[in-house]
Formats: structure tokens, C-alpha cells, sequence
């Protein structure tokens, strides 16, 4: 069965300008192509960063701060007064999270959402004349295994070491490289406060989040409180919840029930995930950029195209074709030209995510790994697409319009 | 008998500062099966006046009929329906579409209107092209075959949906004398054998003179 004349002529009008054709598609396809290898790369990137956080890390952690400074007795009774207060001396308020107990009791109704309580500072380790400085969190293992997945991330030892042992530490891998410890190895641990300690080595774990392996380790929450000389203080609840989705609204309500500052996963990984957001529009702009130029390829094809083809706009319009029907010719090949240009950029799009598969290589930035992490989702295809078919049939509209406006008595005229 | 295009105090004026006018106050009747050639002075308004009847420029006074039918109340797409239809042009260059073969070009028209089946089309065109003594060039290129021929083609695909008026504007104008012959000779028996109404527009009285009907025009005005 034949095309539709329509098709036909426009397909016509595309093969004789096969060089420009050419580069038109090769504009479209590199859009398309690279937005899909980058979307692949770095979603990719982000999805795991985030899987990875969401993983080890707490949804929601409450810590002993408040986010604002309480306000002073004149400023709640003259609220709309004129009051300013210099050479203010906020009380000295012991760290801590007062009533912690209670408040882990009333989280462990609220179905749905597991807390562990946790005391964190800073620890000095000391290990063959190496000195290193790392964080340390005291955790009770049974409850912080609902919380974390610590567990699983160890390469070495187990978490109920850290009750049969005493004197445990888990080491992240990267604090235990750091200073050459193996498991098993004694070490010396100093607090802020001078509380020296020889720890035993019972753990090393591994989360692939750089930060956390290189400064994290862990001990039993009582051993914390005596490394820290805060007896039966706890300074952080962390809170794992079954609906992710919910860290954001849990976290408000539990501030605004209890006043501590209570963060969010997205809030602890704030700057990460603003760097994200960067790094989209750094991608969107650059593939926006490559399909602008193609764009600028196909209005400088369709247009030609109308100019040399005016004498046959004008005879085609004499045999009866309508406005709409030269619109649509010149449209079409714009839609073409978008069409073909997305088949060659999703052949090119896979080739370049599978490629980047195939490159294996250490990496250790915020994340460790063995090469490129990339997602692979249609959703790219189809979002490259639909930007390179609307672009270009856009593109391809304005000469398509001025093709349809030609009046066919001034080009039959001016012919002869 | 109800005329196949019919002009009725037609006039054609461009606006501008100095107004110009193409055609002024025309009265024309043509019947089917006339074979009618409009002459003139370069500049009188012939093919003002050829575009005006087949509506491809409307006229700023008077009406034009397609078949008894007024066309000053249609809109462009139906004007647009009407030329594809009833209506077939010829000009002074061929006008056929370079991308497609002679065949082709002649099966455009078809297409376009959908009234044929694919096969029924190829048939209708390889048919007109042979009438027309082109069918063994139905294969080539418009650039591929002599100036002529072109021009039958062109006359093939003006013909390709059975139109019954017929518009040419000095169809032989490229033409040598023996060719514009044959081509006149053509118009006249496509008038007479087939019942069209052919009206063309030419400057060579010689030939104007195979017409059933000459009118000369001056100044955009019809003087014999």
C-alpha cells in the first residue's frame, strides 16, 4: 500500500537533502543518546547513594539540640513589645536528651517505626604510634539492628561481640586502614574528657559511604557514657521506619511534641542531595543545549527545504492541497527527522550505558565502587523522546507555517 | 446548460497606496466542451484572470461560478476541495515535482483527492500518460525526458482527476512552434472528444486562433 501523499513528498524532500538530513539526525540522536547515558549514570549514582543512606542510616534521628534559642520570659509577655536583650547568659544545660527513655517508650508505640537510642562524640585511637581521630557511637546492638544495618555491613565480627566482649569497638574499614588494625587487635581509645581505654578490635564494617567507613565506629551504648564520663546519657534516638515516606512528617511531629531537633534522612544528607539538584540541571541544561542545536539543524533544513521547494508549494496549492495539508508535509518531516533521530539515539543511549558497564574501575568518592552505577529505566527513553519529537516538530513548525501561508499566484507568477 | 465556469462582473484590484487593477469588470461564460484562448498584451490580465476563474485568486468585486455553484461565499479549504476536483492547471513551466517520477507526479493529484484505490490510481496516470504519448518516460525524471513531454505530463496530471475545466496559462510558452502545436491540437481535442472546457491563456495569435472562442483583453478588460 502506498504512503500518503503527504508522507511520501516529505520523506521525498528529506532524501534529496540527504547530508543535511544527515547532520539534523545526528543532532537529535546525540541529544537523545547522551541524555540517556548521563540520566543512566548519574540517576544511577544518586538512586544508589540514596539506597545506600536510607540503608545505613537512620530515617530520623533526634538529637539533643533544639533548632532555635529558647525565648526569655519578657519576650513571651511583651511579644509585640520592643524588647532587646543584650548581654544575655544562656544557662548552661547539661547535653543530652532528658527523658530519652520516655520518649523511646512513646515512639515504640507508633506502629511501623523502630528507635534505638545512641550516644555520639569523638574518640582519639591510638594503634602502633598512629593516631586516629574518629567518631564514636554507643548503641544497645539489639535495638540498633532494627535501626541500621550495621549488621549486615560487617566483613568481620558480629554485633553481639560487643556484649561478650568488653571493652568491644567496631571500626569502619576505612578508620581500621587508616591506622593498619586488624580485628582482634587491641587498641587504645581516648575520650575528650581523658578516659583512656584498651579496646578490642571485634569488628570491621563496611557501608561503601566513604564518610561513614572512615570516621564511624561503634561501642556499647554504657561504654560510650563512660568514654564520655555522661553516665546514662543518650544524646541521639534513631529512628527506621517501614514507610520511608513518612521520615519527612514523623520527624515534625516529633519536634514539635518533644522539642528536640529531629532530622529527617534528606536533612542529614542536605548538601549531597543539593549537589544533586545541581548536578540535574547541569544535565538537563547540557542535553537541553545539544537539542537546541539540533533543533536549530532541523529549522535550517525545514527551511530550506521551503525556500527551494516554494515553486512546488505554490503548484500544490493549484491542484487543490489545502494550507493545512503543505503545513503538515513540512511539519512531518520535522517529525521525521525527531522520529528517526530518537531511534538512532536509543541505539546510541544503550550502546553508551552498556559500555559504561563494561568499564570496571575503583572509585571512592561519596560512595566506593567498581565502576559506573547506572540505571536502566524506559522512563529515560521515553522522557528523551518525547523532548526530541516535540523539539523537533516544533522546530520544524514555523517554516511547516510560512510554507502554508504562500500565497500559490505570487509563486506561479514569479516562476516563469 | 449549465456553464462550466462562469465570471460575472469580476474584478481584481491590488491594494496599496496606488491601487492597481488586474481585471476589471469581467463578464465570461464558458461552456463544457469549449475550447476558449484568452489573448492579450503582456500586462493586459490573462492570467490574472485565469487564476481568478480557477480560483486560486479571489476577486475583490463581482463572483465567480464553478458549475452554476457561486464561489464567493467558500472558504479556502473548500476553494482548495473545488481546484483539486474540477479544476486542473496548466502553466507556462511544467511545475513537476523533481523527488518523484513522471508516473508519480500525475498519481499525485489522485492521491490527494482518495477517491482511487493505489492500483486504481497507477492505472488512472499510466492511462493519461499514454493518451498523452509519454507513457514509455512514466519510468524517468522530470529532468530526464525533453521539454515537451514535460509539459504533457503536466497536461497528464492537470487531467489526472477528470476534471472538467481545464486552466492553462501559457501552457506553450517554452514550447518550439511544432510542440505548441501538437499541444493545441491536444487542448482542443480534450474540448471536443471529452467534453472539457479548456481555456487558455496565450500570446501567440496564431495558435489562439485553434480556439472555438478568442478574447483579447486590454487594461484588465475584455475588448473583443
Amino acid at each position: 500500500m502506498a504512503l500518503p501523499i503527504g508522507v511520501d513528498i516529505a520523506i521525498q524532500h528529506l532524501l534529496h537533502r540527504r547530508r543535511q538530513t544527515l547532520v539534523s539526525l545526528l543532532g537529535v540522536a546525540l541529544g537523545v543518546g547522551f541524555f540517556i547515558g548521563i540520566s543512566a549514570m548519574m540517576q544511577g549514582f544518586q538512586r544508589d547513594f540514596i539506597a545506600r543512606i536510607i540503608d545505613v542510616q537512620p530515617h530520623i534521628i533526634v538529637k539533643d539540640e533544639v533548632r532555635t534559642a529558647p525565648r526569655q520570659p519578657v519576650e513571651w509577655i511583651y511579644g509585640d513589645g520592643a524588647v532587646d536583650l543584650r548581654g544575655l547568659k544562656p544557662r548552661e544545660e547539661v547535653r543530652g536528651i532528658r527523658g530519652a527513655r520516655n520518649i523511646m517508650a512513646t515512639l515504640d508505640e507508633v506502629p511501623g517505626v523502630q528507635v534505638a537510642p545512641a550516644l555520639s562524640g569523638n574518640l582519639l585511637l591510638r594503634f602502633g604510634g598512629r593516631d586516629v581521630s574518629v567518631n564514636v557511637t554507643g548503641i544497645d546492638p539489639v535495638r540498633e539492628r532494627k535501626v541500621t544495618h550495621i549488621e549486615k555491613d560487617l566483613l568481620s565480627g558480629s554485633l553481639d561481640a560487643l556484649y561478650t566482649t568488653s571493652n568491644a569497638i567496631i571500626l569502619g574499614e576505612g578508620v581500621a586502614a587508616k591506622a593498619g588494625i586488624r580485628k582482634d587487635d587491641l587498641i587504645s581509645a581516648v575520650s575528650p574528657v581523658g578516659v583512656v581505654l584498651k579496646m578490642k578490635v571485634v569488628g570491621i564494617f563496611r557501608s561503601n559511604i566513604t564518610l561513614i567507613d572512615n570516621f564511624d565506629t561503634y561501642v556499647l551504648l554504657k561504654k560510650a557514657q563512660v568514654l564520655q564520663n555522661r553516665a546514662n546519657v543518650i544524646n541521639r534516638l534513631n529512628l527506621r521506619l517501614d514507610d520511608i515516606e513518612q521520615s519527612g512528617p514523623l520527624a515534625e511531629r516529633i519536634e514539635r511534641q518533644f522539642g528536640y531537633r529531629s532530622e529527617p534522612w534528606q536533612e542529614q544528607s542536605r548538601n549531597v542531595l543539593g549537589i544533586f539538584v545541581i548536578q540535574n540541571g547541569i544535565m538537563y541544561s547540557t542535553v537541553g543545549a545539544i537539542l537546541i542545536v539540533s533543533c536549530f539543524g532541523i529549522y535550517n533544513v525545514i527551511s530550506t527545504v521551503v525556500f527551494e521547494k516554494t515553486r512546488d508549494i505554490g503548484i500544490l496549492k493549484s491542484m487543490g492541497f489545502r494550507p493545512r495539508d503543505i503545513r503538515r508535509i513540512f511539519v512531518l518531516e520535522g517529525l521525521i527527522v525527531g522520529l528517526t533521530g530518537t531511534v538512532l539515539g536509543w541505539l546510541l543511549g544503550w550502546s553508551l550505558i552498556e559500555g559504561l558497564a563494561s568499564i570496571h574501575l575503583n572509585m571512592e568518592g561519596f560512595i566506593k565502587s567498581q565502576g559506573f552505577i547506572l540505571y536502566r529505566t524506559p522512563r529515560h527513553y521515553i522522557i528523551g523522546a518525547v523532548m526530541a519529537v516535540v523539539s523537533a516538530t516544533l522546530a520544524a513548525w514555523v517554516p511547516a507555517r510560512r510554507a502554508s501561508r504562500l500565497n500559490p499566484v505570487d509563486i506561479v507568477r514569479g516562476a516563469g | 446548460m449549465i456553464a462550466a465556469v462562469e465570471a460575472r462582473a469580476v474584478s481584481r484590484e491590488l491594494p496599496g497606496p496606488v491601487p492597481v487593477t488586474l481585471v476589471r469588470n469581467i463578464d465570461l461564460t464558458v461552456s463544457p466542451g469549449e475550447f476558449v484562448a484568452v489573448t492579450g498584451p503582456s500586462g493586459s490580465g490573462k492570467s490574472s484572470l485565469l487564476y481568478l476563474l480557477g480560483l486560486l485568486d479571489v476577486p475583490t468585486a463581482g463572483t465567480v461560478l464553478i458549475e452554476g455553484r457561486e464561489t464567493d461565499t467558500l472558504k479556502p479549504d473548500q476553494l482548495a476541495g473545488l481546484r483539486l476536483a474540477r479544476i486542473g492547471f496548466v502553466f507556462q513551466f511544467h511545475f513537476l515535482l523533481p523527488e518523484f517520477t513522471c508516473q508519480a507526479n500525475v498519481e499525485i493529484p489522485i492521491r490527494r483527492l482518495g477517491a482511487l484505490s493505489d492500483q486504481a490510481a497507477r492505472r488512472r496516470a499510466a492511462g493519461l500518460l499514454e493518451s498523452l504519448e509519454v507513457s514509455e518516460h512514466g519510468g524517468k525524471y522530470p529532468d530526464q525526458v525533453s521539454g515537451g513531454q514535460r509539459q504533457r505530463v503536466a497536461i497528464a496530471r492537470a487531467l489526472a482527476n477528470d476534471p472538467p475545466l481545464l486552466l492553462a496559462d501559457e501552457p506553450t510558452g517554452n514550447l518550439d512552434t511544432r510542440t505548441a502545436h501538437v499541444v493545441f491540437d491536444l487542448f482542443r481535442d480534450l474540448a471536443h472528444s471529452q467534453g472539457r472546457s479548456v481555456v487558455v491563456v496565450t500570446h501567440d495569435t496564431d495558435l489562439a486562433s485553434m480556439a472555438d472562442r478568442r478574447i483579447h483583453l486590454v487594461d484588465g478588460t475584455i475588448v473583443e
